[in-house]
């Protein structure tokens, strides 16, 4: 039987304290039920003696400390499972949204979700095509990555998004696919524009929205990602699907936690963010991945936006420390209008070696990726120098370097957003680029793969 | 499992459980928390509370439920079955619990670090009648094709072999009787030790050979020695992760105890798929056969996380006592520190820098302080072993003065300084020539001339001259422009970019460059230098540097990384001769 604990014994921030409770666990649900008869959910963050700790995911305002009830559930945040969460849409605590979104539950689960065992994993190598040039060609995406977007307030991170989920594919398969869409504090418009896009084209219905908007509850925010995860983990383990999970955005997750941290008057870490959101964020983006003998797979992308840009702010950068790689997003790059503007010197797919090459991508794929990196990276420094000492006291060897990084910028990373080019298209544009270049400059490459390639597309006068 | 005593729990809060009527606990004593039988440890004692780190989830623990202590510290188990296992940060086998619990790790469940039931066929080298000390051999079990496993007398053993058989046995079967001052003592092959205290050598030699990794910028400029300690700090992305990898693949070590402490799953995936298929060159057998991994990744219990590097680090003295050179990596030691910050945190305990405990800096010093080389124990201490230990650090936003990195920095002997930019533009490994250091160099330079060359070391110091000079001039050129500087300053940057580009730079992905022999870092050196000499003579013979510049040798030179036959390397000097003839011939 459970039982009632009538009034609150001290509320601060976000939590209450409750005392003379009996049994109650660590991590458990609590039913607060306010004078006006409403229903408030919490979770005990902390238990000693007869007083438990809660959170209040809807936030404490308007709790009376004399006649609230507090009830203890016995058992953690549930979701509530079957195949029909796909085209449905849920609240941050992963409740139905309305009437429509119900549906009957096949299985429940506890949304902190359970560790994957390392030996259970089975390393991600599938290429993903995401018909993006910055992405295949130089920041490879493969199933059951985990690669953040790291963009700033007033960058297209969201074009950018709806254009991979709508793109993506992988070669030569057709199989179940599904995208979990978890907001995080965004506006009513943003999480407006993901669902038309869906809609428009027909991915609504293989969908499961998971929405928390910015006049939603905060701390509720710390439960949506978990509630996004654990119907991606459902989709994904037991149901053979490919899952595509969008979580935006992270830094509105990573707020709420601070809240609730600085209300427990913990010892704050960097910027007042908690010392264990290392730890707290690889609960959430380690839930990604594949399992051996499993069809489904969870690719996840996190979208955050970084504080003043500042890629060393604690949440891009612990991000950045769990994730396999990251986008990242440049702001005078969209002023140079190159759209998108993907900052392709420190973006990075981690994982993106196992995914390319001969029968993955081409056999050249490695090498001339390599070499565009390192001649684009030449090719900014020229760009800076030119800036101090004028175009014309460059070399001739610089000067070529010069145009390569505008070509690259102008004609690789930018192109529009329903331009969907194939690896193949990708790759040959990154020849074409290269070959204003002498051949001997092209260190990078294998001296096959420069026969084989590097001549179909270098000019005959040139050779 | 003797439960002698029982506590109550009084408060929960995360990994943290504080349980009174515990006053018979001794600190660092193993308990078990509820009825679940979650694995804890005591880390601190106030009258009868005792603060318990549970190393698993805490989830729908509370009140008043029991506490069993166990009367034992943390302990390993040590004997044949370590090689090629994979492990959590407590010592539980992964694989095991895949096959109990599936997919995800699941709480409360006891598997046992060895297999108990696998025979062993052990080789008893000591006969009836040997009088026999802690340390000395009584036999051994070939482990794997790489790994002879000596079964070593325990601590605290000493007297003489009433009997010793050959023949299969399972590790709890006794193989050996010793008489003993204290009476008879059975022994197994198995044995346990606290992971916490460092097992015992009998003294520590100063390190005097390199421990080769195949990669030139390490072993030719930064070299780490066979016992010594190192350390790899970086912001994320600038390549910890794949040097630790590649350390773990081609360091000359016996054995390679590999911690992932704290990060990616995949990352310990990736090893687990492509270690086996790995072969050692000297050996001919897979990488696997000589290597012990731990996993506690990001997302698994952070207690069992502060647990990690110590199991792994006394498994890796236990080989080292064999007289093993062993190598260990730790990925990373900064989520450690995290990992005991958050412990300090819940205890209220007093936060020094950034919120790292006060304690922070003499439990970095002691982990590794427990490398070196040592002359093992043994009553005839005839034999060396050594522990190398590697440490990847990971401050926040790559900033060196971050606590654990400085904490580090005054340990080791070895700083390879990653750099974003060099990562940037994708030049691998991205290990900076101008901030980096070792302090072996004066130990290893005997070694070092005598077996690679004479005048290894000569180069080695020409060439980071040259280095230096480049970012010197390289200023210039930022300045006043390239038209500024004479032609043999401009030899001298061409030089550093050879330097750079074809030596320094190296592919970990790349069949051949993933890893150079000393002897062929050797020649590629030479060669580039002999360029250099020749190209200085030339020059001084009024050479234009733009033909210099665009000689065809470059791109051969450019090659030699990817060139196995090093008599073709050698082959290249010639070709310098003959190309500079035929520019001055005509
Ligand atoms: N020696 C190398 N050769 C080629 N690529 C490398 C090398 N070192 C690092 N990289 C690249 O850099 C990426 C990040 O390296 P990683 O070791 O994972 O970084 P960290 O551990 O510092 O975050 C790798 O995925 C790989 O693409
Ligand atoms: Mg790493």
């Amino acid at each position: 039987m459970q039982k009632d604990y009538k009034g609150i014994a001290n509320i601060s921030g976000p939590l209450m304290l409750v005392e003379n409770v009996e049994g109650v666990k660590f991590g458990e649900l609590a039913e607060i039920k306010l004078t006006d008869g409403t229903i408030r959910n919490g979770e005990v963050l902390e238990v000693q003696g007869n007083k438990a700790l809660v959170q209040v995911f809807e936030g404490t305002t308007g709790i009376d400390a004399q006649n609230t009830k507090t009830r203890f559930l016995g058992r953690g945040i549930e979701m509530y499972l079957s195949e029909d969460i796909l085209g449905k849409i849920f609240t941050g605590l992963g409740k139905p949204r309305s009437e429509n979104d119900r549906i009957i539950p096949e299985k429940k689960m506890d949304i902190s979700g359970a560790p994957i065992n390392p030996f259970a994993r089975d390393y991600p190598n599938e290429f993903i095509q995401t018909g993006i040039s910055a992405i295949d060609g130089l920041n490879t995406l493969v199933r059951g990555q985990k690669l953040p977007i790291f963009s700033g307030s007033g960058l297209p991170h969201n074009k950018l998004a709806a254009q991979i989920a709508r793109q993506s594919t992988v070669l030569g398969k057709e199989e179940d696919f599904a995208v979990v869409f978890v907001a995080m504090g965004i506006t009513f418009e943003e999480s407006q524009f993901f669902i038309e896009d869906f809609r428009s084209t027909g991915a609504l219905s293989r969908s499961v929205l998971v929405l928390n908007l910015a006049d939603d509850p905060a701390i509720e925010r710390i439960a949506t990602p978990r509630v996004g995860l654990t119907c991606a983990e459902y989709l994904a383990f037991e149901k053979d699907t490919h899952v595509l999970v969008i979580l935006t955005d992270m830094t509105n997750y990573c707020e709420a936690l601070r809240e609730v941290s600085a209300a427990r008057k913990e010892i704050p870490g960097r910027r007042g963010y908690p010392g264990y959101l290392y730890t707290d964020l690889a609960s959430i983006y380690e839930r990604a991945g594949k399992i051996k003998n499993k069809n489904g797979s969870i690719t996840l992308i996190p979208i955050l936006s970084m504080p003043e840009d500042d890629k060393t702010h604690p949440i891009p950068d612990l991000t950045g420390y769990i994730t396999e790689g990251q986008i990242i997003l440049s702001r005078s790059l969209n002023k140079k209008k190159v759209s998108p503007p993907i900052d392709a010197l420190p973006s990075l797919s981690r994982l993106k070696d196992k995914g390319i090459g001969e029968g993955k991508t081409r056999e050249d794929h490695a090498d001339l990726f390599n070499q565009l990196y390192a001649a684009y990276a030449r090719g900014k420094e020229v760009q800076e120098l030119a800036v101090i000492l004028g175009e014309a006291a460059l070399t001739d060897i610089d000067k070529i370097y010069y145009k390569f990084a505008e070509e690259f910028e102008s004609r690789y990373i930018s192109q529009d957003e329903y331009e969907n080019r194939s690896i193949e298209e990708t790759l040959d544009l990154g020849w074409e680029l290269l070959s204003i270049f002498p051949k001997d400059r092209l260190k990078r490459v294998r001296d096959e793969y420069l026969e084989k390639y590097f001549s179909k597309f270098k000019k005959e006068e040139d050779q | 499992m003797n439960d002698n005593k029982t506590g109550k729990i009084e408060k929960v809060a995360g990994p943290l459980v504080v349980a009174n009527n515990m006053s018979g606990a001794r600190m660092y004593d193993v308990v078990h928390v509820s009825d679940k039988r979650l694995m804890g440890e005591v880390i601190e004692l106030k009258g009868d509370l005792a603060s318990i780190q549970v190393y698993e989830e805490t989830g729908g623990i509370g009140v008043g439920e029991p506490v069993y202590t166990t009367g034992e510290s943390l302990t390993v188990e040590l004997g044949p079955g370590l090689m090629e296992a994979i492990y959590d940060g407590t010592q539980r086998p992964l694989d095991t619990l895949y096959e109990k619990a599936g997919d995800f790790i699941t709480r409360g469940l006891r598997v046992t670090a060895l297999d108990r039931e696998k025979k062993w066929k052990f080789e008893a080298t000591a006969e009836q009648g040997d009088a026999v000390h802690t340390g000395d051999f009584l036999g051994y079990v070939e482990e794997t094709p790489l790994i002879k496993h000596f079964i070593m007398v325990p601590e605290g053993i000493q007297g003489t072999i009433k009997s010793i058989k050959s023949g299969e046995f399972t590790i709890e079967k006794t193989i050996a009787v010793v008489e003993t001052d204290n009476g008879d003592k059975d022994l197994t092959m198995m044995q346990k030790w606290p992971v916490r205290k460092p097992r015992p050598f009998c003294k520590k030699l100063a390190p005097r050979e390199p421990l080769y990794t195949g990669q030139r910028v390490i072993d030719t400029f930064f070299p780490i020695a066979k016992g010594g300690t190192a350390c790899v700090p970086g912001p994320f992305g600038s390549g910890k992760t794949v040097i630790q990898h590649q350390l773990a693949k081609w360091a000359h070590a016996e054995v390679i105890v590999y911690i992932g402490c704290g990060e990616r799953g995949n990352e310990m995936t990736d090893v687990l798929l492509e270690f086996p298929e790995l072969i050692d060159p000297t050996t001919g057998q897979p990488l696997m056969k000589r290597t012990v991994l731990i996993a506690n990744t990001s997302n698994m219990p952070v207690a069992a996380r502060e647990a990690s590097v110590y199991t792994g680090i006394t498994i890796a003295e236990y080989f080292r006592d064999m007289g093993y050179s062993v190598a260990l990596m730790a990925d990373s030691t900064s989520r450690w520190a995290e990992a005991m910050r958050e412990m300090s945190g819940r205890l209220e305990e007093m936060p020094g820098e950034e919120g790292y405990p006060a304690y922070l800096g003499s439990r970095i010093a002691s982990f590794y302080e427990r490398a070196g080389r040592v002359s093992c124990l043994s009553e005839k201490k005839d034999r060396v072993g050594a522990l190398s230990v590697i440490g990847a650090v990971s401050p926040p936003g790559g900033d060196l003065s971050d606590p654990v990195v400085q904490a580090t920095l005054r340990v080791v002997k070895v700083f390879w300084s990653l750099e974003s930019n060099l990562a940037y533009s994708r030049h691998f490994p991205a290990i900076s020539w101008l901030n980096s250091y070792s302090l072996y160099t004066d130990n290893l330079k005997e070694h070092i001339e005598e077996k690679v060359g004479e005048d290894f070391l000569n180069l080695q110091t020409e060439s980071m001259r040259i280095l230096e000079e480049e970012s010197e001039l390289e200023e210039v050129v930022r300045l006043v422009g390239i038209d500024a500087l004479s032609a043999s300053d401009r030899l001298t940057l061409l030089i550093a970019r050879l330097l750079r580009e074809d030596f320094l730079h190296q592919n970990a992905f790349h069949d051949v460059d993933t890893s150079t022999p000393i002897s062929k870092q050797y020649k590629m050196l030479k060669t580039i230098h002999y360029f250099n000499q020749q190209a200085k003579d030339y020059l001084n013979r009024g050479a234009d540097i733009n033909d210099i510049e665009n000689m065809d040798i470059l791109d051969k030179i450019a090659r030699m990384r990817y060139v196995k036959e090093e008599d073709q390397i050698e082959q290249i000097q010639n070709d310098i001769d003959s190309e500079i003839s035929s520019l001055t011939g005509e």
